[in-house]
């Protein structure tokens, strides 16, 4: 089975509310918008359950260039992380047992 | 930004939907996500991100209150890598912001 993409989001969200083809699309790219421009917002995203989306503000530091060697500065930068909620969590963790 | 406030916002954008219909929507899409990664199934949603499980080794840990060691086993936790798209719109906000 191949990966999770907005397209089998979207045939699902068909297949189980009344909403066609084109309005179940729109749904799933909406929700990650939203999601989106909550974080260009500045603004964490917290989904109960499943996670949240945080953003860390990162001050500038000296790093290299892996290849070359040569010391660079790091300028600096936003970056959004992610920390799975207890339920997701769980779920994912059951998996072990199949291992 | 609250999954409540999620709903808010696209209820505003799915004026015809009724409010549980958009509710099962975002509930319908967040199972599905969770489903996957419980099945070790990884997520791509373009622009946006990529979820995928990592692989934590077992080992010895200690119960913080008793000093007790305990032995941990192998264990998947979720993991967020944001896409080129957010990453870059995240971070130009915090160097507008800058100026």
């Amino acid at each position: 089975m191949g990966c999770l993409t907005k397209a089998d989001m979207a045939d699902r969200l068909c297949n189980e509310l009344n909403l066609n083809k084109r309005e179940s699309k729109r749904m799933v790219e909406e929700f990650f918008d939203r999601i989106s421009q909550s974080l260009i917002n500045n603004e964490q995203v917290k989904m109960s359950g499943f996670g949240n989306f945080d953003l860390r503000d990162k001050s500038q530091r000296p790093g290299r260039n892996p290849k070359t060697g040569e010391e660079v500065l790091v300028s600096a930068r936003r970056v959004v992380t992610f920390r799975p909620g207890q339920k997701l969590k769980e779920r994912v963790d059951k998996k072990q047992s199949r291992h | 930004m609250k999954k409540s406030e999620l709903i808010d916002e696209l209820i505003e954008r799915f004026d015809h939907m009724s409010v549980r219909d958009v509710e099962t929507a975002v509930k319908i899409m967040l199972e599905h996500m969770t489903e996957s990664l419980a099945m070790d199934n990884r997520i791509e949603i373009r622009g946006f991100g990529s979820f995928c499980l990592h692989y934590r080794a077992p080992r010895t840990g200690r119960n913080p209150k008793t000093g007790e060691s305990v032995s941990l086993g192998t264990k998947y936790v979720p993991h967020f890598k944001p896409g080129r798209e957010l990453r870059n719109s995240v971070n130009n906000a915090l160097l507008s912001d800058l100026l």
